[in-house]
């Protein structure tokens, strides 16, 4: 089927890169302190989907086992543990700056 | 069921094969969506006319009587009709694209955790080993739907809605979760076809009468579940007499039907698994299930071996049916219907509540859940744990007719080993079939590695 | 006929593509989409086809986690601020096009790298010969999963003994435990800075 059976860890590497590379740019250009959490969080989505394709039974016969899945669990909690310090300090961000555009945050510049 | 449909084709086309082939898979795929979806959609139609006609002997008045006769059993059809007929009014102010795409949202993430819900002894569209976590998880999702509603309407009661709906689920499923580790605990398991079959024989064995505490926590996980769905006297998102219509202020016609729908469907969902984890799933409050269906196969078999040697003649022979199958799947479908009116009683309590209490005010529902649901399910846990760790007597110990819960469990782990030796005799070159069958007890028994003290089943298969 | 009956149709390759679609799809629409709260209901949509993937690499576990926790949890909370950080509706912020030219260029200098990486090693290219017959004990991880994290690996058992794989008997239990007391010290930090004093004004919705 259009070239990819059996499906491959490569396949699932590139699904990854697509969604590390479109965070990457995401936080990039977004000017919304928002925007910039939700670049990250398809940064993490990214490495997380290499770590269970690296794990599966199903993609390779010689795999990484049950370490993949038990790391792609750190990293899902780390992630949400992330996004809640993020979103305080976005939240404080607002309070005092009366917007989220975080190119506004420019007083520490010289 | 795809087995089932590659026999057919098998027999159909003098064909052989190992394992189901893809036109298999895709039949069995389309025949689970279609009768999970008149689950929902069918439900709905019940469960609103229900609601109508309770609401009404709880007011002292008779609901419904025109529309189908004396009972007005068709209003909800001759209400879908109109619903359809309706205009599909998008306000001016609104994200047109998310103010459409809420109500799908909402309807496919309650039509998603069917998937895993079990209507009898392996009746289940996905039978999986996750399936109570799944369950959770995908109708956490269920919370987007509002969300998005009250956020692209543009309109100041739709926010509120949405933003009283999101801080409501959320707190809710704390307790929820709580509620829903117990069961899992004393089975030792998340497949919910297991946890229903451990639970077999008379209504002792249910978990929720298993000890003091699982009834203290089967009755938090009610309340949450109604919180989570969002039905009175947790229904603040929509509270007509403060937000106009909360989130659904601006929706008319088949759109503003999904948000029903979805709302119907989850409160089946939330009361079939209530039903699976506490009140013994498709197993009737005394097992006479077996041994009618063992009766009624005595009438049944002889039919359809004749029906399959008639049928046979055009096709090619079709062969005799199985010995026991028929009892089997007879047991089933009386454990489906068990399953059902269990469901529907779960459904019905939430109705009474919904018109017997007064809607709590948002603090209040804030209170309730962190100041007491979470208190107390996490004293039900702690309970239980502690109840299980002592081996203290529960319920299922009495002498009654039934098997013994471990019982149970114990021989669907030597039925997954079976599995795992038939499909590993397959292919022996595979070197990832050099590991031998997984079995959590005898593996940490035979090394020693849990240590002393550490929760382990009582009576596992050491 | 006969064309019919041999049709073999890979369906777990069928189901990566169309996942694959989705999550690809909705990070890219994440990416070229201004408004915050479509950014938010594509990120949904990734996150939940990525799901699917985990489904399909047989983490069952870890796919409805990441629904739980990623989609359910962390997502509602993204939601929630932006609604409370909303100056008008639909605000939307441009960036500049000279920025935009910028970062697709490094983005897409970093994807060429990591698409070349991806596809370096033969191993990782060729995938599993027959998925299907993948054993039962393979595929069910879910307990294997939770005697890692109380520290027992009983998917390690019959490593050889001497080999690399011993060594990680030990399993999980002590980073379990920091990532727990982590999120308890996480969770309070954010609820204090959250909570600090709001100026006058400032805020749309009351939280």
């Amino acid at each position: 089927m259009i070239g990819i059976s059996p499906v491959s860890v490569s396949h699932y590497l590139v699904v990854g890169a697509v969604l590390f590379v479109t965070g990457a740019v995401c936080m990039a250009t977004k000017r919304n302190a928002l925007g910039v959490l939700m670049g990250v969080e398809l940064v993490i989505n990214g490495a997380n989907l290499n770590f269970i394709a690296f794990g599966s039974k199903y993609l390779r016969v010689e795999s990484l086992g049950l370490d993949g899945q038990l790391i792609a669990l750190f990293v899902i909690v780390l992630a949400a543990a992330e996004a809640a310090v993020a979103l305080a300090i976005a939240l404080n961000f607002y309070n005092n700056h009366a917007t989220i555009d975080v190119d506004q945050a420019s007083e520490l510049k010289g | 069921m795809a087995e089932f449909f590659q026999q057919i084709w098998d027999s159909f086309f003098q064909t052989s094969s190992e394992s189901p082939g893809a036109i298999a898979y895709l039949v069995a795929a389309v025949i689970h969506c279609v009768l999970i979806i008149h689950v929902v959609a069918v439900g709905a139609l019940i469960f609103i006319w229900m609601e109508r006609k309770i609401s009404g002997r709880i007011q002292d008045r008779l609901g419904p009587t025109r529309v189908g006769g004396a009972f007005g059993w068709l209003q909800t059809l001759a209400d879908g009709i109109k619903l359809i007929a309706k205009e599909d009014i998008t306000p001016k102010d609104a994200d047109a694209m998310l103010f459409k795409a809420a109500p799908y949202v909402g309807f496919a993430a309650s039509y998603c955790a069917y998937i895993a819900l079990p209507f009898s002894d392996g009746w289940v569209a996905q039978h999986m080993n996750t399936a109570v976590f799944f369950i959770l998880a995908v109708l956490g999702i269920e919370v987007f739907s509002p969300i998005l509603a009250g956020y692209a309407s543009g309109s100041k009661w739709s926010l509120f809605g949405a933003m009283r709906e999101a801080a409501q689920v959320v707190s809710y499923e704390v307790p929820l979760g709580m509620c829903v580790v117990v069961p899992c605990m004393i089975c030792g398991t998340l497949n919910l076809v297991t946890i229903g079959n451990m639970q077999a024989g008379s209504f002792t064995n249910w978990l929720a009468f298993n000890d003091p505490f699982t009834f203290i926590v089967a009755c938090v996980y009610f309340t949450c579940a109604t919180a989570s769905v969002n039905r009175a006297p947790f229904d603040l998102a929509e509270a007509e007499s403060e937000l106009v219509a909360g989130f659904h202020t601006e929706y008319s016609g088949l759109r503003w039907s999904f948000f029903f729908m979805a709302e119907y469907g989850s409160m089946f969902l939330v009361s079939g698994l209530a039903a699976i984890l506490f009140f013994g799933g498709w197993h009737g409050p005394i097992p006479i299930a077996e041994p009618i269906a063992g009766v009624l196969s005595l009438v049944v078999e002889p039919l359809l071996n004749f029906g399959r040697y008639v049928v046979g003649f055009v096709v090619g022979d079709l062969g005799q049916v199985t010995e026991g199958v028929v009892a089997t799947q007879i047991a089933n479908l009386m454990g489906c219907l068990n399953f059902l009116v269990k469901g529907t009683i779960g459904v019905t309590v939430m109705m009474w509540v919904r018109w017997t209490l007064p809607r709590l005010r948002i603090d209040q529902v804030m209170t309730t859940c962190l100041k007491y649901c979470v208190p107390i399910a996490a004293f039900g846990f702690l309970g239980a744990l502690v109840w299980q760790v002592n081996d203290l007597p529960t319920s299922n110990d009495m002498p009654v007719i039934g098997k013994n819960r471990f019982e149970v469990r114990e021989s669907w782990v030597y039925q997954a080993e079976k599995e795992l030796r038939t499909t590993s005799g397959d292919q022996k070159s595979s070197p990832d079939d050099q590991q031998p069958p997984f079995d959590p007890h005898q593996a940490t028994g035979s090394t020693e590695l849990v240590p002393q003290g550490a929760f382990v089943m009582k009576g596992g298969a050491r | 006929m006969m064309l019919l009956a041999a049709f073999d149709f890979d369906w777990h390759a069928f189901f990566f593509m169309f996942f694959a679609l989705l999550t690809c799809g909705f990070a890219l629409a994440v990416l070229f989409t201004s408004n915050i709260v479509r950014m938010a209901f594509y990120l949904i949509l990734s996150l939940g086809a990525s799901a699917g993937l985990f489904f399909l690499a047989g983490a069952e576990f870890v796919g409805a986690m990441q629904l739980m926790i990623y989609v359910g949890g962390t997502l509602v909370l993204l939601i929630f601020g932006v609604m409370l950080t909303a100056q008008s509706r639909f605000v939307t912020m441009k960036t500049s096009s000279g920025e935009w030219v910028m970062a697709l260029v490094l983005g897409g200098a970093l994807l060429f790298l990591l698409l070349t990486a991806a596809f370096r090693v033969g191993d990782w290219r060729t995938g599993h010969p027959n998925p299907a017959n993948v054993g039962l004990a393979e595929s069910k991880t879910t307990t294997q999963i939770g005697m890692g994290f109380t520290g027992v690996r009983v998917d390690k058992l019959d490593a050889p003994e001497g080999s690399t794989l011993v060594s990680g008997m030990s399993g999980y239990l002590l980073p379990f435990v920091i990532v727990s007391v982590h999120l308890l010290v996480v969770l309070v930090g954010a609820a204090y800075m959250a909570r600090t004093k709001r100026r006058a004004s400032s805020a749309g919705v009351g939280a």
